[in-house]
């Protein structure tokens, strides 16, 4: 019995920085589709992202010299405005254009990786970019606490703490605003909304844009902190964001729970032989990977009556229309 | 510049055409503009090359008709569920359950002889027709949204496939089998014409489909009914048409042509089905191609055209760009696509005000933007 909770204490503090990468995307997810927007573009965002970050590392934070953790906030902070930029083309066809939303997210998820593929050959000759170091740090004091210290202070990221913070804020946001009210109101009925005096496009371009902002961070954060070398994608990671999203019913606290479990399931693809269970039972690494969209359709299937979705996603806003 | 304006007055429905043709100038000069930043000084031949590449010798002319068959293939996929009011996304997923239908019966089913390769054509069919049904059987009987479900299918198929690779025809260094020579698509006379190049009877496989989708879709009831479900399932029903068996219905044949496209791809001699963790990416690339084409058969297949050529395009300016340039333009032209509503709202408004005409610029059938 200890050796397994060993085992999943094990686990669990390898699947963290996916975990947190997962959670931030899916939560990016959330502010876009609450708003009535569907976004299956965070995969291309966080290739940006990702892309953006690995980036600064190597051409502006090594060259400058940048302490390592300040090296990695630049790296945070760069992904996550290249998100919001890029999701705004997402934004401006999806809100102001009556677009078709999966086509024009669809040329985002081409585009990106298409875009930092070409631009890391032409600079550097290959697509990967190493960045070599995790950047981990260790909490004085609080990495002392036993088990739980271990688990989240010592050799722990900084992207741990901005996702939890962020996670935190988001459902506060969420619930207890009056910003939160309004974006999931317009992504509800946005005819009513509107006739309350909520300005419904800009209402969606807030709920799209932040989107691009936690996805362009989730994908930074996989990068440094997970990855440490990017090879022009994230092998579907957005899409698996999205899969935790309708997993967890657009609802936070659930999206928290989900990326936890997913992330776990996809780090157990690398890791399964190293444990006496799981290698006992002997499954191949890529069955772990398949389980979380295989759940989805499950749910997807058998709950799609109860389903939580807002009531206008993916309808473009008509005024007209009653 | 008048004649074209005269020209759209009097069609109205030429816009759909020219916004296409819009999409695909934005696209490339976006490339272009890419190009001058990268590399100013052979940014024109770079360009120039991507144009004039495939039209150079009658081997780069093979090469873009072999480039540009599976996208055919899953480009009338696409299509053919646009104009019965879904959409395809899952056409990559379908493609990679075909493939391995395909390879399978093209590796171990031997004994077939001279029908091998058409067997191996149909087992793909099937196989891409069963995961497209899954898709439409969800949709029809769980009202589960079609590009969600699709989109969890696309990496259940990628990772299932994989592992039945693996198991059933794994020929080491994460490659599949190759298939026996006689599942490999003849090449009749077709090397003649275009000596030193890979093209295979998989286009005219592709035209036919064309040619099949076209029938069903503008002469048949069948067709009918499918495309009426699309436009209003309850007026379907209430019609008497059984609306949930066309949804399926639908998706199968979708799913059965990006299927095609599958086989197509791989029962060939040199081309081998890597294990990696990577959706293919030509099931996306239909979806360019099926917007471009306007969802016509007959569109697709010159879209899919110039989507070959690009791609030949491509290999013959890689020496001065990197071929990636080829998928951002392709991206770029999607995104156009996307906007081809307002595309279209600034041509007419333009055509109305030089003309002086009241010109009445409908929405065609089957238009997704």
């Amino acid at each position: 019995m200890t050796a397994f909770i060993n085992d999943l204490g094990f686990i669990f503090s390898y699947a963290i920085p996916v975990m947190i990468a997962l959670m931030l995307v899916s939560l990016g997810g959330l502010f876009s589709e609450r708003s009535g927007v569907i976004n299956i573009a965070l995969d291309g965002i966080m290739i940006m992202g990702g892309f953006i970050g690995a980036l600064l590392v190597l051409y502006v934070g090594r060259p400058l010299g940048l302490p390592t953790q300040a090296m990695v906030l630049l790296a945070l902070v760069g992904g996550a405005v290249v998100g919001t930029i890029f999701s705004a083309a997402h934004a401006f066809a999806a809100i102001h254009m009556n677009s078709n939303q999966i086509i024009s997210a669809t040329a985002l998820n081409m585009f990106a990786p298409a875009l930092a593929v070409f631009t890391a050959r032409t600079v550097g000759g290959t697509e990967r970019i190493n960045i070599v170091d995790r950047y981990r740090l260790d909490i004085p004091l609080l990495a002392d606490i036993p088990v739980l210290g271990t688990l989240f202070f010592e050799r722990a990221f900084l992207s741990t703490f901005i996702g939890i913070a962020i996670l935190i804020i988001v459902t506060f946001v969420f619930y207890k605003t009056r910003l939160g009210l309004r974006l999931r109101s317009v992504g509800e009925n946005p005819q009513a909304s509107e006739s309350l005096g909520i300005d419904v496009y800009r209402m969606r371009y807030i709920g799209v844009m932040t989107s691009g902002f936690l996805a362009g961070l989730g994908g930074a954060t996989y990068l440094i902190s997970f990855d440490n070398r990017f090879n022009g994608d994230f092998l579907g990671l957005g899409f698996l964001a999205l899969a935790i999203l309708i997993s967890g019913q657009w609802k936070p606290i659930r999206l928290f729970i989900f990326a936890l479990i997913f992330a776990m399931l996809r780090v157990l693809a690398n890791l399964h032989d190293s444990f006496e269970m799981l290698a006992a039972v002997d499954l191949p690494g890529q069955f772990y990977r398949l389980l979380p969209y295989l759940f989805t359709l499950i749910i997807l299937a058998f709950f799609s009556k109860e389903s939580q979705a807002p009531k206008a996603l993916g309808q473009a806003y008509d005024q007209e229309k009653r | 510049m008048n004649w074209i304006l005269n020209f759209i007055a009097k069609k109205p429905n030429s816009i759909n055409v020219i916004s296409s043709i819009v999409a695909i100038i934005m696209g490339l000069i976006f490339g272009l503009i890419l190009m001058f930043i990268v590399n100013p000084g052979n940014a024109l031949l770079g360009f120039w090359t991507i144009l004039s590449g495939p039209f150079a010798s009658t081997r780069d002319m093979g090469f873009m008709i072999f480039y540009s068959t599976p996208i055919i293939l899953t480009g009338l996929s696409v299509a053919f569920a646009f104009r019965t009011g879904l959409f395809n996304i899952g056409a990559t997923g379908q493609l990679t359950v075909g493939a391995f239908f395909g390879l399978y019966v093209g590796v171990h089913w031997t004994f077939l002889g001279p029908f091998h390769w058409l067997v191996a054509i149909l087992a793909a069919a099937v196989g891409g027709g069963i995961w497209g049904g899954i898709t439409g059987a969800l949709k029809a009987y769980r009202n589960v949204n079609e590009v969600v479900s699709s989109i969890m299918l696309n990496y259940v198929s990628m990772y299932m496939v994989n592992l039945l690779i693996l198991n059933t025809i794994y020929g080491g260094r994460s490659e599949a089998l190759r298939p026996a020579s006689t599942a490999r698509l003849p090449v009749l006379f077709l090397d003649n014409i275009f000596p030193r190049s890979p093209i295979n009877i998989g286009i005219f496989i592709a035209l036919i489909v064309a040619a099949i989708l076209h029938i069903i879709l503008n002469y048949t009831t069948f067709g009918y009914e499918l495309k009426s479900v699309g436009l209003s399932r309850d007026a379907a029903k209430y019609a008497g048409i059984k609306e949930k068996r066309s949804i399926v219905m639908s998706f199968l044949i979708a799913g059965a042509i990006a299927g095609i496209a599958g086989g197509v791809m791989y029962l060939v001699g040199d081309r081998t089905f890597r294990i990696n963790e990577q959706l293919l990416e030509q099931g996306f690339t239909g979806i360019a191609i099926a917007l471009l084409g306007l969802s016509s058969p007959i569109g697709v297949v010159l879209a899919g055209i110039f989507y070959g050529s690009i791609l030949r395009g491509g290999d013959a300016a890689q020496r001065i760009f990197r071929e990636e340039i080829i998928n951002i333009i392709i991206a770029v032209i999607i995104y156009f696509s996307a906007l081809s509503l307002f595309t279209k709202q600034v041509i007419s408004g333009y055509v109305r005000k030089k003309t002086k005409k009241d010109v009445d610029f409908a929405q065609k059938e089957g238009d997704v933007g």
